[in-house]
């Protein structure tokens, strides 16, 4: 396949070497850091408000974090390979760590916090639930059935404690994602210290985004209020946290133009041609600044409830495809210009591939049929959790 | 000796890995060849290319490169005047049949050999998850394709566009300089074949290689020196203009 190119590219550099699954690789971790983050605001900031999505939160944070590692396996050369890195990690690639952080975050951080504050009602599932549904939640007690006012407590301040631990360790999980490009000095249009904060903040976003978002629709799809409080709380959250993000962004993007250095022309031509789209309307415009100006008419306004929950709905969506189209300007744009600075190439992306977009629209799909499972099996809801709990004690 | 059902089950796998290192046989054997002794690197005179690609087609044939993908390529400059920031470049083929006769008036056409520059500090080993791509003792960065797991990462760190994913093995492949030879006191396929001896292999650790008296008393050049990676391909005659 003839890959049209323009000016003078290396030889090596004219096919793409990282496709639309390494895109969704920093998107997914994104999500996860973020919703983590959200779920702290409860557990440790004691931001009451925000409640309802607390838990809601962790395990969207699960569901994401156990597929974010499957667009890198699809697209090694050689995947049975991957486990190398865990035997024989290479200890200055910012790659390699990417297991241990990602086991450290999702063995240490993510599923024992969702284990000790779910404890309880595990337990009395498995004294209320018959036939297999027994077994998997006697399965998930690890054994230990004593959920004792003593014992509660402790589980309390141990998910405290993990909390405390786990916002150090989402912060760790994306902003090395964001060293991962940024410390590519190679490459002018990744190789920035500001990199791995402007990810940060853009996995809060995208996090605080999704959990507001899924919050919301499941509301609607169990016919139940929308708590405005919450989603008035949440959505503020969302408003400051995307102007911190956008700030940081415009920093870059003022800093390079006033700097102007020997990429500059070449990075300028591509925003204009070829990341026009994609960078300027969806990111810029349609990603960042509608969304933002939706959720400021929120702030200074005081509009109805109905009206909010559109604005909010829509700001959400919106802001889910401005933060894909950042992680797709980072990491097929870094990739559509020659380290000579004299041409660019063109990324041709198939449908039915290994790397396709097929496969990326199953792996997008993907987390959300776990987070059904998970919510099945794991009801976020207060209600359904004290409901079970008297529903046993009256068994007793 | 008598052996039970059980024994024998736990030493079949470990007979199987012994077999597959008796079919592999042993490597080619180089035994005066001391890694410590030796720094290797190479020495590029512009000034003598003329651009007939024999060192892309020697270094193709000598390494089974695939087709469209370089461990060195032949790039041809043309800057007219003072513009030199914006030189028009072309390398058809990887510069593998030579070039047709340029078609701009004025200015100056130099041709400018690319490979893997060896460098000390390289960025493509740094970023490796596995270490499955390193410097040698004797100063060659390679790849173990046994280990490689084809993440790509090395090649977005090469300044110098110099690694490939190879389509038949899925591993990063580049320039070994001909490490199967060198090592064998024999010099590299694409500087045995220049016919102006435009490459020259050296040896920075031999005292007696005329590189170093070539060093003392030329300009010479590496590419993007201020990326600091401790490049190994020294370059004579090397334009401004050129990236």
């Amino acid at each position: 396949m003839q890959i049209p190119v323009e000016g003078f590219m290396y030889p090596n550099e004219v096919e793409l070497q990282w496709s639309v699954l390494i895109v969704l690789y920093p998107f997914l971790t994104g999500l996860v850091a973020g919703a983590f983050i959200l779920a702290s605001l409860e557990r440790v900031f004691r931001v009451e408000e925000v409640k309802p999505t607390y838990r809601l939160a962790l395990l969207t944070a699960l569901a994401f974090l156990m597929i974010a590692p499957l667009p890198l396996q699809l697209h090694l050369g050689h995947p049975e390979r991957s486990f190398e890195m865990y035997l024989t990690p290479h200890t200055s690639s910012a790659m390699a760590m990417f297991g241990f952080v990602y086991l450290w975050y999702l063995l240490a951080v993510l599923v024992l916090e969702i284990w000790l504050d779910y404890r309880r009602d595990i337990v009395v599932m498995s004294q209320s639930t018959t036939g297999w549904k027994r077994l998997i939640y006697r399965a998930l007690t690890l054994g230990s059935s004593n959920i004792s006012e003593r014992a509660l407590e402790i589980d309390e301040r141990a998910g405290w404690l993990i909390t405390v631990i786990g916002i150090p360790s989402a912060f760790l999980l994306h902003g090395y994602v964001g060293f991962i490009f940024g410390s590519v000095k190679a490459n002018p249009w990744w190789s920035s210290p500001l990199m791995p904060v402007v990810f940060l903040f853009s996995a809060m976003v995208s996090g605080i985004a999704i959990v507001m978002l899924l919050y919301m629709f499941l509301c609607w799809v169990r016919d139940e209020e929308i708590d405005m409080r919450c989603v008035d709380t949440v959505a503020k959250y969302l408003f400051y946290t995307f102007i911190v993000d956008f700030s940081l962004e415009m920093l870059d993007l003022i800093h390079r133009i006033y700097e102007a250095d020997e990429s500059f022309r070449s990075l300028d031509f591509m925003v204009h041609s070829r990341l026009y789209f994609s960078h300027i309307l969806l990111q810029i415009l349609l990603g960042t600044l509608a969304p933002i100006g939706l959720l400021a008419l929120t702030q200074v306004l005081k509009l109805p409830e109905g009206q909010r929950k559109h604005i909010y709905a829509l700001a959400g969506c919106l802001t889910m495809v401005g933060i894909f189209a950042m992680r797709w300007n980072v990491v097929i744009g870094g990739q559509l210009f020659s380290k000579s600075f004299l041409g660019y190439t063109t990324y041709k992306m198939g449908f039915v591939a290994r790397e396709g977009l097929l496969t990326a629209i199953i792996l997008t799909i993907l987390p959300f049929v776990i987070l059904a499972v998970l919510i099945k099996f794991l009801p976020p809801w207060p209600e359904k959790s004290t409901a079970a709990i008297s529903a046993a004690a009256s068994a007793d | 000796m008598k052996m039970t059902r059980r024994q024998l089950l736990v030493l079949l796998p470990a007979a199987a890995v012994a077999w597959e290192h008796v079919l592999a046989g042993t490597p080619e054997a180089s035994p005066n060849y001391d890694m410590t002794e030796h720094w290797w690197g190479m020495l590029i005179d512009i000034t003598k290319c003329i651009g007939c690609g024999s060192c892309v087609r020697a270094c193709q044939l000598e390494n089974h490169v695939p087709d469209d993908y370089f461990r060195t390529w032949v790039e041809r400059y043309h800057v007219t005047d003072w513009e030199m920031e914006y030189p028009k470049v072309d390398s058809p083929g990887g510069g593998k049949n030579g070039f047709r006769p340029a078609r701009e008036e004025g200015g100056k056409n130099f041709f400018v050999p690319k490979l893997c520059n060896h460098c000390a500090d390289s960025p493509c080993t740094q970023v490796c998850p596995v270490g499955a791509t390193f410097v040698s003792p004797d100063g060659v960065v390679l790849v173990d394709q046994k280990y490689c797991l084809g993440c790509r990462y090395c090649v977005q760190a090469c300044p110098y566009g110099c690694r490939f994913i190879n389509p038949n093995t899925k591993t990063a492949n580049k320039c070994t300089l001909c490490y199967h030879r060198i090592t064998k006191g024999l010099t590299t396929a694409c500087c045995e074949v220049c016919p102006t001896a435009t490459r020259q292999l050296a040896d920075l650790k031999n005292p007696k290689d005329p590189i170093h008296e070539f060093l003392k008393t030329h300009s010479v050049q590496v590419l993007k020196p201020h990326l600091a990676t401790g490049s190994k391909c020294f370059y004579y005659g090397l334009d401004g203009a050129v990236r």
